[in-house]
């Protein structure tokens, strides 16, 4: 499987870390399908993907992938409960137009559910708002204001509550930053976050 | 990618069904003996478990890539069949058999009928989709080939691969379906009906009696170029012809022809005349008509039985088969727990892209082909 050689993405690594050998997983917002790629190599798992860039799936199914071109907010519906084991949604949540229905959907389909949000409160970014009265634009959050593929802005913090106010729980928490894992104040020095979920 | 594929090929025939043994057909008529006219490219491997079964659409044939013996050009979908090419001739034995009721050399309307001596004519009985894989399972039989590796095809060809994975689920591992849907819509059976009623109406057609006689030119002509018309976007037909003239450069205020659109479409309808049967057309395009996978029921019932893995592939430009038929396939697949892969393709070539050179179609499916090999390796 491992034609492409590439370097795994640490928020990759933590991921494949969550999940166990043999899992049925759905990956949405798959892009070019390096993590279910990974997710098969490292953990033989069963995966598929969904994602809406017609360039990517290609890409998917030269790595041998099972793929579907379609957007997430309405691909989730055909898939019966608890199909999978797990649903991955990493760095795609912020780009969907109905973030909360698209949760609760992948709760529905998938036994766990693994969230990576970029943080938008991150200390940086925090510092540009703060003394250069600028939205913020980072290395993590390289987009300006007006070709953001971004729609929604959180931090670790406002997930953290959302998870509490729709009764998710929150079975783990990793905060990353610059290849690392963040212990101390996550909210303030990951760049993303995490999340193991589970309703 | 492209060797050219200098092998000659010949259509093979082989006779099933001889009375009392005759094929009961979907519609309760029976029908035989039915011969099948096949053509095979490349090499069945030792465990016989490469076999590639293509299907063709309303008016193809069996002979889908490289030569006959004196042809200038090469099999419908040469671009895609032969040595390096996606179905690569080198890895898997292709099979592809004109369909039941066609005029390629398989049992249809034009053929002699054993107990008059005469052309069937309309005494030809209706044959559906299921009934062309039902004869196309014979011949996978006469070949000693108990499991396809996969089976392929775009438009009324894919119709038959969904067939074939609900018909015989245990018999075929993998499924290509191209531009197709799991029912025939009104629009599509409202130009089929114009493109019937083209035929009927010209005064050769007879009842459809005219073998041996005239043929209805005119109305195959008709019917083939609204079929052309329904084949193309608006996008590449205005890429394609524009307001081009043809012959002059001014308007013409006759009804000779101005436009180099309407010459074309005057091509094709009388080129087709001289490679097709009419009667074969008018029971071809029934067919279509006919097929509905989930009949009365739902669809996600109907893909209950199947067992294959599936790649759905359509086209954003193709109003005929329009990729939310498609899409409506997918979802019945992924309720049922299928393993199914999907793509819309962008490009303006309408209907026919598939049997144009696009970009990446070869690529996905070389891809899936060697996914397929490899997941029927470890069964």
């Amino acid at each position: 499987m491992n034609e492409h050689n590439e370097e795994s993405r640490f928020d990759h690594q933590v991921i494949v870390d969550l999940i166990e050998t043999g899992a049925k997983v759905l990956d949405l917002g798959c892009g070019d399908g390096a993590l279910l790629s990974l997710l098969i190599e490292k953990k033989k798992c069963h995966g598929t993907g969904i994602e809406i860039d017609e360039k990517e799936i290609y890409r998917c199914l030269a790595r041998g992938l099972t793929v579907s071109h379609c957007d997430i907010d309405t691909g989730l519906a055909d898939f019966s409960n608890k199909r999978f084991d797990y649903v991955i949604l990493n760095e795609s949540l912020q780009q969907v137009m109905n973030p909360r229905r698209v949760i609760l959907e992948s709760l529905r389909v998938g036994r766990k559910v693994i969230v990576g949000i970029p943080n938008f409160c991150h200390s940086r970014a925090r510092i540009q708002i703060f003394f250069h009265g600028r939205v913020p634009v980072t290395k993590e959050l390289p987009h300006q204001w007006y070709d953001t593929p971004n729609l929604r802005f959180l931090s670790l913090k406002d997930f953290r509550s959302f998870c509490k106010e729709n009764r998710i729980t929150i079975l783990k928490e990793v905060g990353i930053a610059k290849n690392k894992k963040v212990s101390l104040r996550p909210n303030l020095f990951s760049t993303m976050g995490i999340y193991l979920l589970e309703k | 990618m492209t060797k050219e594929n200098n092998h000659i090929y010949e259509t093979k025939y082989a006779t099933f069904c001889e009375p009392p043994n005759e094929m009961a057909l979907k519609s309760g008529e029976k029908l035989g003996p039915i011969t099948l006219a096949y053509e095979t490219y490349g090499e069945l491997n030792k465990d016989r478990s490469n076999a590639v079964m293509i299907y063709h659409a309303l008016t193809g044939d069996a002979h889908v890539a490289g030569y006959h013996q004196g042809d200038k050009k090469p099999g419908w979908w040469d671009i895609m069949v032969g040595p390096g090419k996606a179905f690569d001739t080198n890895k898997y034995f292709i099979i592809c058999s004109n369909v039941l009721g066609g005029c390629k050399g398989t049992t249809g309307p034009s053929s002699i009928n054993p107990e008059t001596g005469k052309p069937y004519g309309l005494s030809f009985p209706f044959v559906t989709i299921e009934d062309m894989v039902a004869a196309q399972k014979l011949l996978m039989d006469h070949l000693g080939i108990k499991k396809l590796l996969c089976g392929a095809g775009g438009s009324m060809g894919g119709m038959q691969a969904l067939r074939w994975s609900l018909d015989y689920p245990d018999h075929i591992h993998s499924v290509i379906s191209i531009a197709t849907n799991t029912r025939h819509s009104a629009q599509q059976i409202a130009f089929h009906e114009v493109a019937r009623q083209a035929i009927m109406a010209d005064p050769d057609w007879q009842n459809g009696e005219y073998y041996g006689k005239s043929v209805p030119a005119r109305g195959l002509a008709i019917s083939r170029m609204i079929g052309h018309i329904t084949f193309m976007s608006e996008k590449s037909m205005e890429e394609k012809f524009g307001r081009k003239l043809v012959g002059k450069n001014r308007l013409g205020y006759d009804f000779s022809g101005d436009f180099e659109v309407e010459n074309y479409l005057k091509y094709r309808g009388d080129s087709f005349v001289h490679r097709f049967d009419a009667n074969s057309y008018l029971y071809l395009s029934k067919a279509l008509d006919y097929f509905d996978i989930a009949e009365d029921g739902k669809l996600t019932d109907a893909f209950k039985k199947a067992r294959s893995s599936f790649l759905i592939i359509s086209f954003s430009s193709d109003w005929l088969y329009p990729s939310h038929q498609s899409k409506e396939l997918v979802r019945a697949l992924k309720a049922n727990d299928i393993d199914v892969s999907d793509i819309e393709i962008s490009n303006s070539y309408g209907h026919d892209a598939f049997l144009v050179e696009v970009e990446g179609l070869s690529d996905i499916i070389t891809h899936f082909l060697k996914k397929s090999q490899k997941s029927m390796s470890h069964e």
